[in-house]
This record gives structure tokens, C-alpha cells and sequence, in this order.
């Protein structure tokens, strides 16, 4: 991303506690966004004053010019909203705070993303508005973990994808939550016999297989090196982010499933990985530690494939050697416990991870870890991801 | 009696994609395709994403089509499905249509036996008011 003094760096990182769905009820959840957004600024030893950025994704309802007045900023430079719903587009507000920080239009943008869920729509009901509705509710297919299942049910018949695969996404994930005393699932064990003792909510998907529905917000703070480089936080250099999608996607799984047969099982993200780790300069070897998108675990196995930490098909084979897992593993992931363990905020708390990772804070921190992959939502339009890098 | 109670939530068409539904009511499954270049295109959307014309032909698809993937529901999103659980939604792909995926129902069938590549028949369910919805049976079935 350029040389300059103005290569952006993630300086600080804010969240608000996060519940079970509908456990936030003593404040709004503009109030909880709003909280999240101070803390990050705070972290990064900035004054909310410094703010002249916001980017957020998915809708989000928590307004950048409400949100100005409520923190009283002074100047709005730049706003700016990624399409598409759920967690797609998380890395697509990084790619927008990176760009507004690269050409000068803005100094220090906060993305961020307040959710929930208790307040407002739960996702894994019928909620009225989707893009060619037509097509899929009068069939019963109202939700995410409805649509993307055929996903990883075609995959598992394709490739030698197991259910002991999935799996190990929910068991890894609930093991490094365990370790986080921030996450919803905290303090909840999660055997192999309870997974596959739990119920089916769209089959090849059981309970475990879907991410958390929680109440919370995430906010990170991203500044040009220059800027960086005077704070006290310990700051974190983005190296690379790209967002986008496929021809097809925007009417993918979310809609009548007519995305091209050759990336039906995919998470829509083949030509953003290559033009990421292009960017980057780096190889997916490289890569330390990643968080990837966990709205439901077959596709977390598709990511390892798309971003080139194993071949085709041999996610399953890659997870059940162990490599995913905090000790001993080639490629530790989730491990905050992701979206199936400590909390569904769209992606921003995969972000944070992302940084406390590498400024050695993660309460399962892998040593020495100096380059961490973050995933947007996968299978979605858009979808996308950044690399971080430790400076 | 609909395959869905009369609460589950029913087609409601933007303008460019009301002539699917109205060959629903004569029980027809026409995709959209383009007058000029002839490209296949679903769901409907107004503009040819090939070469851009916006000369529309509805094509009729076979009776046939094929399970390209499906997942069998058992959670009820929406209180109209309760009674239904578990159903099956499946991706469906029509011979000679490349391109065209349907999303419909297989019924008819125990859920542990729909397979991926299995062949499946059209019916019509009368939603009432003179609406139909295309759901699919295995062909060997009634």
C-alpha cells in the first residue's frame, strides 16, 4: 500500500462487552456503537476531537452524521458505506479508511459496527427485505444459515469434506473462547459428542455450525504511519485490504443461487486473495495467524482453500491435522473464539483480534506473530479481507 | 391445500420480474432470456448483462430439472413453516438452460433420500387467488 508516511496503520481498537443476544438493555445500541468508538480512540491515545472519518458496512443503522454530533466532532471529512448485507463488506470499510488515509481526505477514520441483535432483527429469522425475495421466501428459505448451506452441502459432495471437519471449525473455536473471558461462550466446554449431539438448524449445518446471535460493537482506528508513529498505543500496519466480488455473487447464496458453477463452492474470494497477497508482497506462508469469518463453519473451510493455505478440497484434510489449532497449528485461527464463540459483530471483533495478536495481547497469542489475515463475510457480495502486519 | 399455510409469506414481484409470476399462473416456468443475444438469465433483472439490450423473451423451461445442491430445514424461521419442518429447498438446474439456477422445494420424498444429481418433476401449488408457486417431486413418484 505505498511507502509513504501516509500508509495506513490501525493505532487503536474499542469494543463494548458482548451478551447473548438481547443482554444489552440499560443502554441503546447507538450508545454501545458510540461507547465502542471512544474506547478505540482512547486506546489509540487519541482525543475523539482527532476524528475526521467514519466507514462502516452492512446497512449499519448507528449514522456517521449522528454519530458526529453525538461525540461532538468537529469536522466530518469523510463518510463512507459499504453495499451489501452482513459481514461482507467489514474489510471493504478498512479498504475505504485506507483509501480516504492514502489520498489525504482524511487523517483518522474509525470503522465501525454496532449490532444488537436483542434491540433490533434477530438474523436467523424471517426479516422482510431481501434483494429477489420472490424467489427464495415462498420456498422457505428466510435466513443465512438456510441459504449458504447448499453451499457446503454441494462441497461436502464434491470434496472429501467430512462432518468431523466442521467440526473441528466449531471445537477450535470454542476451545480458544474458553481461554477469552470476553467471549459470550466463554465459559461454556464444547465436547465432540455435544456437537454432534446438537440439533440440525439447516442440514449439513447443526447448532454449532452457525455463528452467535450477541449484542455488540467494535470499533478500530486507522491513521497514516506519520500520525502513528507520535502515539504511545502500539500500532499495527495494514498491508494490504481488498474487497469485491465475482460476477453473479450479488445474487448468490443470499438470493436464487446463480453465481457461476466454478465458484459455487467458494467464499467469492479466489481473485481477492491473489490481488491481496500481490499487494502485500507476501505468500499465504507468510501469514502467522488468521481470523476468518465463522457466520457458519463449512465455509470457514472453503476460506483456507480460497486464500491458498491448502488445495482444493483439502480443508478437511488440513483442519484434521491439527494446523488450525492455538498450539502446534501451521495457521492458528479464530483465536478469540470468532463469531461461533465470543460474538457475532460482523467481522470488527475478528479485526481486533487481528491486532492484539499482533501487539502480543491475545489471550491465545501465537509467539512471535507478525502477519494476521482477516476475512469480511464469505459467500456474500461483497466479500473481502485485509493483511496486518506487526510494525 | 397449499404445500405452506396461507401465512407463509407469498411472491411479491418488482415490475421487471411480474411475467415470471404471471406464466406461474398459467402454469408455465418461463426464465428470462435476451430477444437479441439470446443470453438465459435468472433471477429477472432488466438490462441483458451480456449486450446490454433490454428486448426481453421468455423461454419455457423443461418439466425436468436436476438437484444441483439442497439443504433440509429444520428450524423455523418463519412461524408459517413450523407445521412443514423438516422441508427440503433445493438448487435446481434445468438441461439446456447453463446459467439458470431455481431455488424450489423437493417434496414428496423422506428427507434422509434427496441426493444431489437426482432427477425431479415440476408441480403447481395452488396458492390461492389464482397464483402458483413451482415446486419439484422425484420423477419415479406420483
Amino acid at each position: 500500500m505505498g511507502t509513504s508516511n501516509r500508509k495506513p496503520h490501525i493505532v487503536g481498537v474499542g469494543q463494548s462487552e458482548y451478551t447473548k443476544w438481547g443482554g444489552i438493555k440499560d443502554r441503546s445500541q447507538f450508545q454501545v456503537t458510540a461507547e465502542a468508538i471512544v474506547s478505540a480512540v482512547r486506546d489509540a491515545g487519541l482525543k475523539v476531537t482527532d476524528i475526521d472519518g467514519f466507514t462502516s458496512f452492512s446497512n449499519d443503522t448507528n449514522h456517521a452524521p449522528l454519530m458526529q454530533v453525538a461525540l461532538g466532532v468537529p469536522e466530518l471529512r469523510y463518510s463512507a458505506m459499504v453495499w451489501g448485507g452482513g459481514g461482507g463488506g467489514s474489510c471493504g470499510a478498512i479498504s475505504l479508511a485506507c483509501a480516504a488515509i492514502e489520498s489525504g481526505q482524511a487523517d483518522v477514520v474509525v470503522a465501525y459496527r454496532g449490532l444488537c441483535q436483542g434491540q433490533g432483527q434477530r438474523f436467523g429469522l424471517f426479516g422482510g427485505d431481501r434483494p429477489h425475495s420472490s424467489f427464495i421466501f415462498p420456498y422457505g428459505l428466510f435466513a443465512p444459515a438456510q441459504m449458504l448451506a447448499p453451499l457446503v452441502q454441494r462441497f461436502m459432495h464434491d470434496y472429501p469434506i467430512k462432518p468431523e471437519h466442521l467440526a473441528e471449525i466449531a471445537l477450535n473455536a470454542r476451545a480458544n473462547a474458553n481461554r477469552n473471558p470476553n467471549a459470550v461462550m466463554g465459559g461454556k466446554e464444547l465436547t465432540k459428542e455435544q456437537y454432534f449431539a446438537s440439533r440440525w438448524i439447516a442440514e449439513p449445518l447443526r447448532l454449532y455450525d452457525c455463528c452467535l446471535e450477541t449484542d455488540g460493537a467494535a470499533a478500530v482506528v486507522i491513521t497514516t504511519k506519520e500520525r502513528a508513529r507520535d502515539l504511545e498505543s502500539k500500532s499495527v500496519e495494514i498491508l494490504a485490504a481488498a474487497h469485491g466480488s465475482g460476477t453473479g455473487w450479488g445474487t448468490g447464496p443470499l438470493g436464487s443461487h446463480n453465481m457461476p458453477t466454478e465458484t459455487y463452492c467458494s467464499t467469492n474470494n479466489r481473485r481477492i486473495a491473489k490481488e491481496l497477497f500481490a499487494k502485500a508482497g507476501l505468500t499465504p506462508a507468510d501469514i502467522d495467524v488468521a481470523q476468518i469469518y465463522d457466520h457458519f463453519s463449512g465455509l470457514v473451510l472453503m476460506a483456507l482453500e480460497d486464500f491458498g493455505f491448502c488445495g482444493k478440497g483439502e480443508s478437511g484434510a488440513f483442519v484434521e491435522e491439527g494446523n488450525i489449532r492455538w498450539k502446534g497449528g501451521k495457521l492458528p485461527i479464530n483465536t478469540s473464539g470468532g463469531q461461533l464463540s465470543e460474538a457475532y459483530v460482523h467481522g470488527v471483533n475478528l479485526m481486533i483480534e487481528g491486532v492484539r495478536q499482533l501487539r502480543g495481547q491475545s489471550t491465545s497469542q501465537v509467539e512471535n506473530a507478525e502477519t494476521c489475515l482477516v476475512t469480511s463475510g464469505l459467500g456474500t457480495s461483497p466479500s473481502g479481507a485485509i493483511i496486518l502486519g506487526r510494525s | 391445500m397449499p404445500y405452506f399455510p396461507e401465512t407463509m409469506p407469498q411472491p411479491t414481484p418488482v415490475m421487471y420480474e411480474a411475467d415470471f409470476w404471471n406464466a406461474c399462473k398459467e402454469k408455465h416456468l418461463r426464465f428470462q432470456s435476451c430477444a437479441d443475444c439470446g443470453q438465459l438469465r435468472h433471477p429477472p433483472t432488466p438490462i441483458c448483462p451480456h449486450c446490454h439490450s433490454t428486448n426481453i423473451k421468455w423461454v419455457d423451461a423443461p418439466e425436468e430439472a436436476e438437484v444441483f445442491s439442497f439443504t433440509v430445514v429444520h428450524h423455523a424461521s418463519h412461524p408459517a413453516v413450523k407445521s412443514k419442518l423438516p422441508y427440503v429447498v433445493g438448487i435446481l438446474t434445468f438441461e439446456g438452460m447453463d446459467g439458470v439456477r431455481l431455488v424450489s422445494n423437493v417434496t414428496d420424498i423422506p428427507t434422509d433420500q434427496v441426493k444431489i444429481g437426482m432427477k425431479v418433476k415440476i408441480w403447481w401449488d395452488d396458492i390461492g387467488d389464482g397464483n402458483f408457486v413451482p415446486r419439484f417431486r422425484p420423477v419415479e413418484s406420483k
